[in-house]
């Protein structure tokens, strides 16, 4: 590589809450602020901003980067917005990768934010223009329906049982309990409640599904020498990958995430992984529902095809299992501000591989850990891989 | 930079004020095909990475990443988007390059303006939405307000302006891709009815459908797969404050810092001497006077009396936007900063027929985001 | 842990309706004419006739569909317009008990992908399922379009109303 290696030395994020008071600026400036702080650094150290948000539909501004721009410390900077749907989060952080790896800059601000509270009268209605214009939108489609069939399918293709997939959404609700900006921590959550839960779309039922959210996530991220600078313990990236399939969907097999399995291939490669369920000791894979926890855990190639919700039931996955998932609370758990939530799993890694993460620290001092996201049409995977 | 990058191929489609015929997709198609045949490369087998510039109001479309890969020939591979300039789409095609870990890489650019019915509305959806958005203006008021400061500020005169449209539209004449090439006179553009005094209808751009694909290539790959690989020599972007109330109405200082670093990359030190024509944003008119001050080609408030004494005209000491400019080509929204770009390459590469510049040897692009934002992106490139 | 968290201000429902909070509110006036282009055009005015049009490839044999006039696995021009039935099989498919906008329903919609006859396997198309017991749904359904009467279709995907349960 002609590029320098690359750490995390901070982050920082807001609450997760249903609705904010705070403007989308003052968001990204909340999140900013602390990230900053924590690696004792100011604006001025800044070279370059990434800022990583979904649809303009919800924040309710086109161009929606101009508009963030000066929340996010960009006033005088160089500022790209990347974006690749549900998974902008984690691409946030490969972009402040490739900006710092590219030997323009040494260090970076990635800003992710969300506030989905402001697309009234929910939403959802904003999700209604993913679909093709043409071929799709007259049938008057809904977000649930896209998770609706690709569980099924997943479950079809295996022969899960809802209650195989519950245990995802219990596990995660009551991870976020020990987080504090946690929206829906809930030690006390059972597998029945998961199922007694009212049907939205089956077989989606209310609890598999994350929350609306307002949030916002911030990272430095700087060259070797500067972070050996500022701190004793950064945090390197390892390895990146990302990848698209095809906007054709309904021609695609749903109950495997082939580009997440491409995606994390890339970054095994540049990570010199070969033995995934090995090498790796904690994972934040995106869980918007609980069938995509273990859908991913399965395209990271983590565990087979069809065995992630044995593994779940056997307690692998738990904080104190022998490979922790989610355990931040993720995005059933902690919220779901699409491209902040994404960015929060790059936090978690960070903090938990600092030793930072207080009440949710995972035991046994791992030493690699990884960030995943998903999005656009059920479509894209980005992955990043960090250690220390 | 720490490492060599060359457009190695481009292709290009549309550039025109209607295409019926073509979908988003087989429009982008058309210029993807042409930008391989150029490059020589299959992109099923031979691309690292893709990235593709637009914005989901522009698109009509929330998320409209998911719908670019198929036309690029990007299916299953690394593919992102840029909600930004075109030049900053570049710019990130050019930093993947430089870590090392990425050898070709592709970058899409393209607007679908005639399919947006409220252009206007949706430029306004863009202003702050609490402070800007509920006194209903116009958003090229925002144009009109700073054309008034830098006039004031300069001493620019209203003629000077119009004599940027008189200029682009006529170079649009020699460019076969512009579709908005026209003899009009100076006093034509004073006399037309002001859109927001003292901005005139004929010195803001028209729009354009089109789409502009290039292929970059690092160092030994691009001396590989081409004879004549244009070089990135260096590469610049950033933005100024968002606030209406608060920006240098006069100046246009996103373009000087997105200068600076564009020459800090290529090593330039004089640029007015080191470069021998440029291609910048002219959404309206006065922007290019603007611009050609910010990036130091000139010095401040001469841009104007330079303009009509003809030392930026086609066989001018510097020609600036040789190709007619977004007003002579229109401007083709996420995309205007990539054709910008596609001009210098034409030209460094001696494919701009009756506009050839003689001599060309080092170019400058440069790319604004346009009202309300401050946001440009600059790119030099060379033989 | 909670230094790195900023403590947001979170609002209630309350805090809207008993007016503790101020807010602005927009309607924003985005329309749209797209371009459908070359090959969805087609597979509209097929649907107005009653048909459902593919497009093949001649570098990898598939027929495809929606059609397109590029096959996006080989990046190479399609070149047949192939004529598919309207029958097909499901591949998965849902009950869903709330609208796009969040209306609640009694009776569940149906969307489904619906693998279509003629064009190759895995090629699926969404749309609604109808005239059939929701709970007796199941993947591998055998399906057929049920077509609106001529006078009401318009060139769109919604000129088949839904497919429903083929007696065969």
């Amino acid at each position: 590589m002609t590029g320098d290696r690359v750490a995390v030395v901070g982050a920082g994020m807001t609450k997760f809450v249903r609705r904010a008071q705070e403007t989308p600026k003052e968001l990204s400036w909340e999140a900013a602020h602390l990230a900053l702080q924590s690696c004792e650094m100011t604006i001025d150290d800044v070279d370059a901003v990434v800022i990583g948000t979904a649809p303009d539909a919800f924040d309710g501004v086109h161009m929606k980067s101009e508009y963030l721009s000066d929340g996010c410390g960009g006033w005088g900077k160089p500022l790209i917005r990347g974006y690749v749907g549900g998974g902008t989060g984690v691409f946030a952080a490969i972009q402040g990768w490739y900006h710092v790896a590219s030997g323009l800059f040494d260090t970076v601000l990635v800003v992710c934010e969300e506030k989905m509270s402001s697309c009234q009268p929910h939403p959802q209605a904003a999700f209604l223009t993913i679909f093709d214009h043409t071929t799709e939108r007259p049938l008057k489609p809904n977000l649930l329906w896209i998770f609706a069939l690709e569980m099924n399918a997943y479950m079809n293709r295996y022969g899960l049982s809802k209650r195989d997939i519950a245990t995802v959404s219990v596990k995660n609700k009551r991870n976020a309990a020990d987080h504090p900006a946690a929206l829906l921590g809930d030690p006390d959550i059972t597998v029945e409640d998961v199922l007694n839960s009212p049907v939205l779309a089956w077989p989606v039922q209310r609890l598999d599904v994350s929350p609306v959210t307002d949030g916002a996530v911030a990272l430095v991220m700087s060259a070797n020498h500067v972070a050996r600078r500022v701190t004793d313990r950064p945090v390197w990236v390892e390895g990146v990958g990302w990848n698209l399939d095809t906007a054709y969907w309904t021609n695609r097999d749903l109950s495997y995430p082939v580009y997440v399995e491409e995606a994390a291939r890339m970054a095994y490669d540049m990570a010199g992984i070969s033995e995934p369920r090995q090498q790796i000791h904690i994972a934040e894979p995106y869980d918007p529902f609980d069938y995509k926890e273990l859908h991913h855990l399965e395209g990271l190639m983590l565990f087979d095809r069809g065995e992630a919700p044995r593994a779940a039931a056997d307690g692998i996955t738990q904080r104190d299992g022998d490979l922790p998932v989610c355990p931040s609370g993720g995005l059933l758990g902690v919220g779901n501000p699409i491209a902040a939530a994404g960015l929060m799993k790059v936090a978690e890694i960070f903090w938990q591989l600092r030793g930072e993460a207080g009440a949710r620290q995972v035991p046994g001092n791992p030493k690699r850990g990884l960030a995943q996201a998903w999005g656009d049409l059920m479509q894209v995977g980005t992955v990043v891989v960090m250690g220390v | 930079m720490i490492r060599d990058v060359a457009i190695v191929g481009a292709g290009w489609s549309g550039f025109r004020s209607v295409t019926p015929e073509l979908s988003h997709k087989e429009l982008m198609y058309d210029a993807a095909v042409r930008a391989y045949e150029d490059a020589g490369i299959d992109p099923r087998r031979d691309v690292d990475t893709f990235v593709t510039v637009g914005e989901d109001y522009h698109e009509g479309i929330s998320i409209f990443d998911e719908y670019v890969p198929d036309q690029l020939g990007a299916v299953q591979r690394p593919v992102q988007s840029i909600a930004g300039e075109g030049i900053q789409g570049l710019a990130s095609a050019v930093m993947q390059i430089l870590t090392g870990r990425f050898d070709i890489a592709v970058v899409e650019g393209h607007s679908k303006a005639s399919n947006i019915m409220t252009l206007p509305h949706v430029l306004a959806f863009a202003m702050d939405p609490v402070f800007n958005r509920p006194l209903a203006v116009h958003p090229y008021a925002i144009a009109g307000m700073e054309m008034l400061r830098y006039l004031s500020e300069t001493a620019t005169t209203p003629e000077e302006c119009a004599a940027v449209v008189a200029k682009n539209r006529s170079n649009a004449l020699f460019n076969p891709l512009a579709g908005y090439g026209a003899s009009i006179s100076i006093d034509d553009v004073l006399i037309a009815e002001p859109i927001a005094e003292p901005l005139s209808r004929l010195e803001c751009a028209g729009h354009s459908d089109g789409s502009v694909v290039f292929v970059l290539a690092a160092g030994e790959s691009a001396r590989v797969l081409s004879d004549h690989p244009i070089w990135i020599r260096g590469i610049g972007w950033a933005n100024d404050t968002f606030w209406l109330e608060s920006r240098p109405w006069g100046d246009a200082r996103y373009a000087r810092a997105a200068g600076e670093m564009a020459f800090r990359t290529a090593g330039i030190r004089s640029p007015s001497k080191e470069i021998d024509f440029a291609e910048v944003d002219d959404t309206f008119a006065y922007k290019e006077l603007q611009h050609l001050e910010a990036l130091g080609f000139c010095s401040w408030g001469t841009a104007g009396e330079w303009t009509l004494e003809g030392g930026t005209a086609l066989g001018g000491e510097f020609p600036v936007n040789p190709s007619g400019g977004a007003l002579g080509e229109g401007h083709l929204l996420d995309a205007t900063g990539l054709a910008r770009v596609l001009e210098v390459v034409l030209q460094l590469r001696g494919q701009a027929g009756q506009r050839q510049i003689d001599a060309a040897e080092v170019g400058l692009a440069f790319g604004w985001r346009g009202v309300p934002t401050t946001a440009g992106a600059a790119v030099v490139l060379s033989n | 842990m909670e230094e790195f968290v900023y403590d947001s201000v979170y609002l209630s429902s309350d805090d809207f309706r008993e007016g503790r909070v101020l807010f602005e509110m927009w309607e924003p006036n985005a329309r749209y004419a797209w371009d459908a282009g070359v090959a969805i055009s087609r597979y509209l005015q097929g649907l107005k006739a009653a048909k459902l049009i593919g497009r093949s490839c001649p570098d990898c044999s598939r027929v495809l569909v929606p059609p397109r006039m590029f096959c996006e696995s080989c990046f190479y021009p399609t070149d047949k317009w192939v004529t598919l039935r309207d029958t097909g099989t499901v591949l998965t498919f849902s009950r869903c008990y709330i609208t796009w906008d969040l209306i609640q329903l009694e009776e569940p919609q149906m969307p489904a992908v619906i693998e279509i006859d003629g064009a190759s396997s895995g090629m699926g198309i969404m749309h609604m399922l109808g005239e059939v017991d929701p709970e007796a749904l199941a993947i591998g359904m055998r399906v057929r379009a049920v077509w609106k009467p001529p006078d009401e279709r318009s060139g769109s995907i919604t000129d088949i109303a839904y497919f429903r349960p083929l007696e065969e």
